[in-house]
């Protein structure tokens, strides 16, 4: 399977925070393909092993590499009057973006619907200038009471239903693509590591409930107790609207951040293999936090020197987020030959003097 | 039979639906159209279809019906190439800016994928209600990475329509982009099958409604129509946020006869006929309750010396948005009330007051 085969699917599964085993099985059956030992965590975490060759029998360099499985989505509230559906946002959701979405609400079967709007003609200017209240919020799955009381929960996910669409120079367009392009990444370099045996153990985590606290990445990290991690997320695309400094454009490279969640070191040896193997890149510096499975791994145990890599990704959190797909092969690569290049010795360059 | 005929209006309705066919740029529905009708067919100088079946009786005074059903739904139209690749657009018709951000859309004939996005909320003032985004200041991102590279497959004036594609939801239902006036259209290809005596019947697929009822005036004025009926998609507001009197319709109960709207006051006699035909049959049907919006029959009355004319119309939940919903069975009660009707004003005549 291509990447872009692969991450249409992903991106095309559903996988809400907290409701991640849809996508998460489509993981799990395409790490073990590739021949890693995968495992899932408590909190539900995929986490795909490829046994690193050298030395045999004794510690080898554990590289952890996460990206995140879940998606921004809606929750299923009340079921109302007439069969309709009352929501909540699992995150906060964009209230400019709710109304005339199609949706599907996950019950008993898929069921596709949409979020309700009134027509324009009983709007005033006015009225279609204000953001909808959560009152004016509905889902019509076209259920009647009866169809809804067997077929919907309360607690039944929703997901924001898009195709995934190929725009121009190879950008794609669709939902979710905010993190599972971060998981097509850790795919790829899977898939290189398949033929180049690393001496390292590498760990490819594709984790739980980041976009409601970096919670997958907690448990994760510690479970798998890297001695180095890296996380692969989606960074902000250049958008009209949006100051120009804080985007970078899609197609341009993935994003190396540095900042007080990122090791020198590791910001410093990325930068340097990117420009090694002829791979475009962009900086961004991140003072704080980075809003990244990076800013939980960081504090795992007794701490881990961390990175992040970002793909650069326009109209984050909709169902058109748009991204390139060269940059998600390229973190990928890029990735791979970071593992290969490296065995123990690298933790002695990774301690501070 | 009739789960024949409600599986062939489905199937019509889906293709309907899924072409593109933006006011001004008919084509695609008109060429569906075609395929459907037989007989006397032929396209105006505007774009509407116009359908004319003589009188079946051979009466030498029978009464001249139009049936008018518009071909053409709201979308955008490709006004300006910016620098940066994007797509600058304006809304033809009426469209609710509020559900432009994170919607794909289809641009000209070959239906070249682009989305409308805006910045992402994690950028918002935190705790302040962001701004509504106006249209003027959204932008169709197709891929390009400078004018040049979008101006090899996109110039100005390419139309663009919501990417919906036409699915059956819950029992029924049907969710699909212009189904206003897509509905109405394929009643009137159903409508226009019967045989109704006394009656020359013109069944005109008019262009350019959205942009104010503008082919449905020049049909008008070459049919010359005693009778007028627009069939069309109707608003419907009858989700939980409005409390019932604010509905306007309701999904599944029956086609809806409007009252008056902005364009025109349905004719008394006409009315009565119409709720007299559904009652005799048993057909559920509804009146609509609001005065707003306006369709073809605004136009139909008006031409000439005038025309008697009403408005049967489907309920389409969020009209004029990227998926409207429908009821198949609304539908088909339009086809057998336009059915009965007409069989009625072929039994009765027509007279233009109770």
């Amino acid at each position: 399977m291509t990447v872009k085969e692969f991450l249409t699917t992903l991106s095309l599964a559903p996988g809400v925070s907290g409701f991640e085993d849809p996508v998460a099985a489509i993981v799990e059956r395409a790490w073990s393909d590739l021949g890693c030992e995968v495992r899932r965590d408590n909190l539900g975490n995929v986490i795909a092993l490829r046994r690193g060759t050298r030395p045999t029998g004794t510690r080898r360099l554990k590289v952890m590499l996460a990206a995140h499985l879940d998606e921004v989505g809606l929750i299923v509230t009340r079921i109302d009057r007439d069969g309709f559906l009352r929501f909540a946002g699992v995150q906060r959701p964009d209230f400019r973006q709710l109304l005339g979405k199609e949706v599907t609400v996950h019950g008993r079967r898929e069921l596709p619907g949409v979020i309700g709007h009134p027509p324009p003609h009983l709007l005033s200017a006015e009225d279609s200038r204000k953001l909808p209240e959560p009152e004016d919020l509905f889902i019509d799955a076209g259920l009647t009471v009866a169809e809804a009381a067997e077929l919907v929960a309360v607690g039944d996910p929703v997901t924001f239903r898009s195709g995934v669409w190929e725009l121009k120079n190879g950008l794609l367009a669709g939902k979710a693509l905010d993190d599972r392009s971060g998981v097509a990444a850790l795919h790829q370099c899977l898939q290189e590591l398949e033929r180049s045996h690393p001496a390292a153990d590498v760990y490819a985590v594709a984790t739980v409930q980041e976009e409601v606290g970096l919670r997958g990445a907690v448990a994760g990290t510690y479970g798998v107790d890297p001695d180095l991690a890296i996380a692969v997320d989606v960074g902000y695309g250049d958008t009209p609207g949006v100051p120009e400094h804080l985007t970078w454009p899609p197609g341009k490279g993935p994003v190396i951040a540095v900042g007080g969640n990122v090791h020198p070191i590791l910001h410093r040896d990325l930068i340097a293999l990117a420009r090694e193997l002829d791979i475009p890149y962009q900086v961004e510096a991140i003072p704080g936090p980075t809003g990244t499975d990076a800013w939980a791994m960081q504090v795992a145990r007794t701490g881990v020197p961390t990175a992040l890599l970002s793909i650069p990704c326009r109209y984050m959190h909709s169902a058109v987020e748009t991204i390139a797909l060269a940059d998600v092969t390229r973190s990928g690569r890029l990735l791979a030959r970071f593992v290969c290049d490296r065995d123990l010795s690298y933790l002695e360059e990774l301690a501070w003097k | 039979m009739e789960v024949n005929g409600g599986d062939r209006l489905r199937e019509l309705l889906f293709r309907l639906c899924d072409a593109r066919s933006v006011s001004g740029d008919e084509g695609e529905v008109r060429d569906i159209l075609r395929q459907e009708l037989n007989g006397d067919v032929r396209t105006d100088t505007l774009g509407n279809l116009l359908v004319r079946r003589p009188d079946p009786a051979g009466s030498p005074e029978p009464v001249r019906v139009m049936l008018a059903a518009h071909q053409d739904e709201v979308g955008f139209m490709v006004t300006r190439i910016e620098k940066d690749g994007r797509l600058r657009f304006a809304v033809v018709g009426g469209i609710d800016p509020r559900v432009l951000p994170g919607l794909a859309v289809l641009v000209g004939a070959d239906r070249i994928p682009g989305v409308i996005g805006v910045g992402p909320p994690h950028l918002l003032e935190p705790g302040a209600k962001p701004p509504v985004p106006r249209a003027e200041e959204l932008l169709i991102d197709v891929g390009c990475s400078s004018r040049e590279d979008a101006e090899r497959s996109f110039k100005v004036g390419d139309y663009a329509v919501f990417a919906t594609r036409a699915r059956e939801i819950g029992s029924g239902l049907v969710m699909a982009k212009a189904l206003d006036d897509r509905a109405g259209c394929a009643v009137l290809v159903e409508v226009l099958r019967g045989e109704y005596p006394g009656v020359e019947l013109h069944g005109a697929f008019t262009v350019q409604e959205e942009l104010g009822l503008r082919g449905a005036r020049v049909a008008a004025h070459a049919i010359a129509p005693q009778v007028g009926v627009a069939l069309e998609g109707t608003i419907c507001a009858d989700g939980p946020a409005r409390e019932e009197p604010h509905w306007v319709t309701r999904v599944g109960a029956g086609p809806a006869l409007s009252l008056m709207d902005r364009t025109s006051i349905a004719n008394p006699a006409l009315l009565d006929m119409l709720q007299g035909a559904a009652r005799a049959d048993g057909i559920p049907f509804q009146l609509r309750r609001s005065a707003m919006g306006g369709n073809d029959a605004g136009a139909m009355s008006r031409a000439l010396e005038g025309a008697a004319t009403a408005s049967v119309s489907v309920p389409c939940r969020y009209l004029h948005g990227p998926a409207s919903v429908a009821s198949l069975a609304d539908m088909a009660a339009a086809v057998r009330l336009m059915n009965a009707f007409l069989r009625e004003l072929s039994r009765t005549g027509f007279r233009s007051r109770p």
